[in-house]
């Protein structure tokens, strides 16, 4: 699974969106897909219950004629901005306050719809609000990327934003919302899948750098067995994830039958063993082969002045190469990370746990609400941890270079 | 005083340094030099144990280089190469730090010693400190480099091709300092270069080099008046040989006594600390037979004639 884009590092070209004839080319694009969530397609969806097909509403049939009326307006406003405004604050003020009006207007939908004390039907966002989202999201993040800000002020953005929605979700604001619905009915369970879900991603990769750390500080030293190791977990990365979930399951299994200790450890051949071990295996080859990017990028000068100085070949190792590799090999495990995020969700199909749970039973029953509820959080997951990690890889290569 | 018996390296069947056998005096300031691949710094390696002698030994102050780990030695020896090879994660401080932190030194102690270090390279501490490496220009990556190798006091100083990587102008200027701070500190150090110029312009005593063998190891004069072979005296430059001896000394080393007139008038000034070469190339340009030589303080304190150079300009 991919995070999006927003607040992430941008290669320079894409920074500057070029202007045509003072009509920006991105901001036509936006508005264009914008103006067809809106027009075309749905707002919300009602539904009579949890998993019947929804019945479309358009924002002008949900919301009092005043509130629709601001909703357009505010909308056209952004619309214009995107299109003439160069100036990036301007921008994403503009990005954020159609994010506001969507978002109250969704909340304002539900409550209006959901008749008082009624816990069977459910108002869910349509595929038009998920389309304004995703334009007004875009804009959002070009508005940053173009203000080129720090690693520093990426990590406050992102708290800001986790902040604030933290804060509104809490509040209730969007309590009669079909996903919140869910998770009401789920919260418990919703608990106990973050843990998990957390668990996994972290204790594999936490396992990974255990084992692939050394690993390619041993490449990086014997050259020759170098590329027999990098295939060997390059071959390991091309099954896919369900199929790695089946091949381990019968070793585990084997394991536990056979080894007391190994059940009484909690080892399974369905559960959260294979995903671990499964995570695991997927993670080695980033770590391994980023260690051994940055420690090739390690000038043998510098190795040699550090030996010279004195420092024992550990000395050398911790504080010179680790050192100067650490901002390739935190890629590498930033890579590990957001991958691992995203595949503990398919875990859930051999009992891993996790937000894949929500995932596949709201696939096994037809309620997308549930596979919403599932799905939302990991992607704020994969997302926070891609931020942070980059912003750490940016502050440490900053210094350095 | 280093005493090297019968050094070997061998990689393979190849032998990069062939039986050197050598002693370097205490204070003294050797230069090694010899074409690419003659084994220089592979003999400078052995004696801080970089690289581990395949046979042969090294003795400092009379004791062994075995008797101890290593790293522990390396302490106590600076150690400067080509390209300089500092920290690019560390700042100059920490960089001249390394080894007195290795050592447990205290912090009062370290600042006091970095920042004395720094100004005696001309950096300014309170500018430089702080700096990260690649904000310097090369020179004073350099600079930073020997104050590293310094930091903590070593009796010896292995320079690996130290200014290699610097232009001829920077190169000079830090040929004087190296000079100054040999002065100084004290220090014995042991040179790598593959430039005769160099060797013959730094060097107490010139070790020459070729194929792993030690050819000659002697007075830089002696080198070119009385060559030990064929490679050295082609390496000291048979045509330009007696420049090259006439380069080895001042003019304030030749000076005849100032002439009871005064000297004339018009006869160019050079100063003291200039080479003969210099003042002989000055006289011709002039056209004069005569120079009068000044002191640091611009007073006439001998006078030299273009007879009396030409005399110095042959093997005695
Ligand atoms: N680690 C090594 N393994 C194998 N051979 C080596 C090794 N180090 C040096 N040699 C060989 O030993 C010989 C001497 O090398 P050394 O580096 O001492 O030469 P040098 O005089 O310093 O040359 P340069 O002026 O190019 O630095 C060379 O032929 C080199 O190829
Ligand atoms: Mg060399």
């Amino acid at each position: 699974m991919s995070s999006p884009g927003f607040l992430l590092r941008r290669p320079a070209s894409a920074r500057d969106a070029p202007a045509l004839h003072g009509i920006d080319r991105l901001g036509a694009l936006l508005t264009l897909v914008g103006a067809a969530g809106l027009f075309l397609l749905p707002f919300v969806a009602f539904k009579a219950n949890r998993i019947l097909p929804g019945d479309p509403r358009g924002l002008e049939q949900v919301l009092p004629v005043w509130a629709a009326l601001t909703c357009w307006a505010t909308l056209a406003a952004v619309a214009a901005v995107a299109l003439l405004c160069a100036n990036a604050s301007l921008r994403l003020a503009a990005a954020l306050a159609g994010l506001v009006v969507i978002a109250m207007a969704l909340a304002t939908a539900a409550n209006a719809l959901t008749p008082p004390h009624n816990r069977i039907v459910r108002v869910a966002p349509g595929a038009g609000f998920w389309l304004l989202l995703a334009a007004l999201g875009l804009l959002a993040t070009d508005a940053i990327t173009r203000m080129r800000p720090g690693p520093r002020a990426r990590v406050l953005l992102l708290v800001l934003f986790l902040g604030v929605v933290g804060l509104t979700l809490a509040h209730g604001t969007f309590d009669n919302v079909s996903v919140m619905r869910e998770y009401a009915v789920n919260s418990s369970a919703f608990a106990l899948a973050a843990r998990q879900h957390i668990l996994l991603s972290l204790g594999s990769l936490g396992a990974a750098v255990i084992v692939a750390l050394p690993l390619g500080i041993f490449c990086h030293r014997a050259p020759r067995l170098q590329p027999g190791v990098l295939s060997a977990l390059n071959i390991i990365q091309t099954i896919p994830s369900i199929a790695l979930f089946g091949i381990l399951m019968a070793p585990l299994g084997a394991l536990a039958a056979h080894v007391p200790l190994a059940a009484a450890a909690g080892i399974r051949g369905i559960g959260a063993a294979p995903a671990v071990v499964a995570l695991f295996l997927y993670s080695l080859l980033p770590i391994v082969a980023n260690t051994v990017a940055g420690l090739k990028r390690v000038s043998p000068a510098t190795v040699e002045a550090a030996l010279g100085m004195g420092m024992t070949r550990w000395q050398t190792l911790r504080s010179v190469e680790l050192a100067l590799a650490l901002p390739v090999i935190l890629t590498g495990i930033r890579i590990v990370l957001v991958q691992n995020i995203g595949l503990v969700t398919v875990a859930a199909l051999i009992g891993g746990g996790g937000f894949g749970t929500f995932v596949f039973g709201g696939i096994g029953q037809a309620a997308t609400d549930l596979v919403l509820l599932g799905a939302i959080p990991t992607v704020v997951l994969a997302f926070s941890a891609a931020v942070l990690l980059d912003a750490l890889v940016e502050r440490l290569d900053r210094v350095r270079q | 005083m280093i005493v090297i018996e019968s050094l070997t390296k061998r990689y393979g069947s190849a032998t990069a340094v062939d039986a050197v056998s050598m002693v370097i005096e205490r204070n003294s300031l050797t230069v090694i030099v010899g074409t690419s691949g003659s084994g220089k710094s592979t003999l400078l390696r052995m004696i801080n144990r970089l690289v581990e002698p395949t046979s042969g030994r090294v003795l400092i102050e009379g004791r062994d280089t075995e008797s101890e780990p290593g790293h522990t030695l390396r302490r106590r020896i600076g150690y400067v190469i080509q390209g300089h090879g500092l920290f690019p994660h560390r700042t100059v401080a920490e960089n001249v730090a390394t080894v007195p932190r290795l050592l447990k030194w205290e912090e009062a102690r370290i600042r006091a010693r970095t920042e004395q270090l720094l100004a005696a390279l001309q950096l300014d501490p309170a500018l430089y400190s702080e700096k990260y490496p690649h904000q310097l220009s090369g020179g004073q990556q350099q600079r930073v480099g020997v104050a590293r190798a310094l930091a903590a006091e070593p009796a010896v100083l292995l320079m690996d091709e130290p200014f290699g990587a610097l232009d001829p102008i920077i190169r000079e200027k830090a040929q004087d300092d190296l000079l100054d701070i040999q002065r100084k500190f004290g220090t014995t150090i042991v040179l790598v270069t593959h430039d005769i110029d160099e060797a013959f312009r730094l060097g107490d005593r010139v070790a020459v080099m070729s194929e792993g063998r030690l050819l000659q190891y002697d007075r830089p004069e002696v080198l070119v008046t009385r060559p030990a072979d064929s490679i050295v005296a082609r390496m000291t430059g048979s045509a330009e040989r007696a420049m090259r001896l006439l380069s080895l000394t001042t003019a304030g080393e030749a000076a005849l006594p100032l002439a009871s007139d005064g000297g004339k008038e018009d006869a160019p000034v050079v100063r003291a600390s200039a080479s003969l070469r210099e003042v002989l190339s000055e006289l011709l340009w002039r056209g004069s037979e005569i120079a009068t030589i000044v002191d640091e303080n611009g007073t006439p304190c001998g006078r030299l004639t273009v007879a009396a150079i030409l005399a110095r300009g042959r093997p005695s």
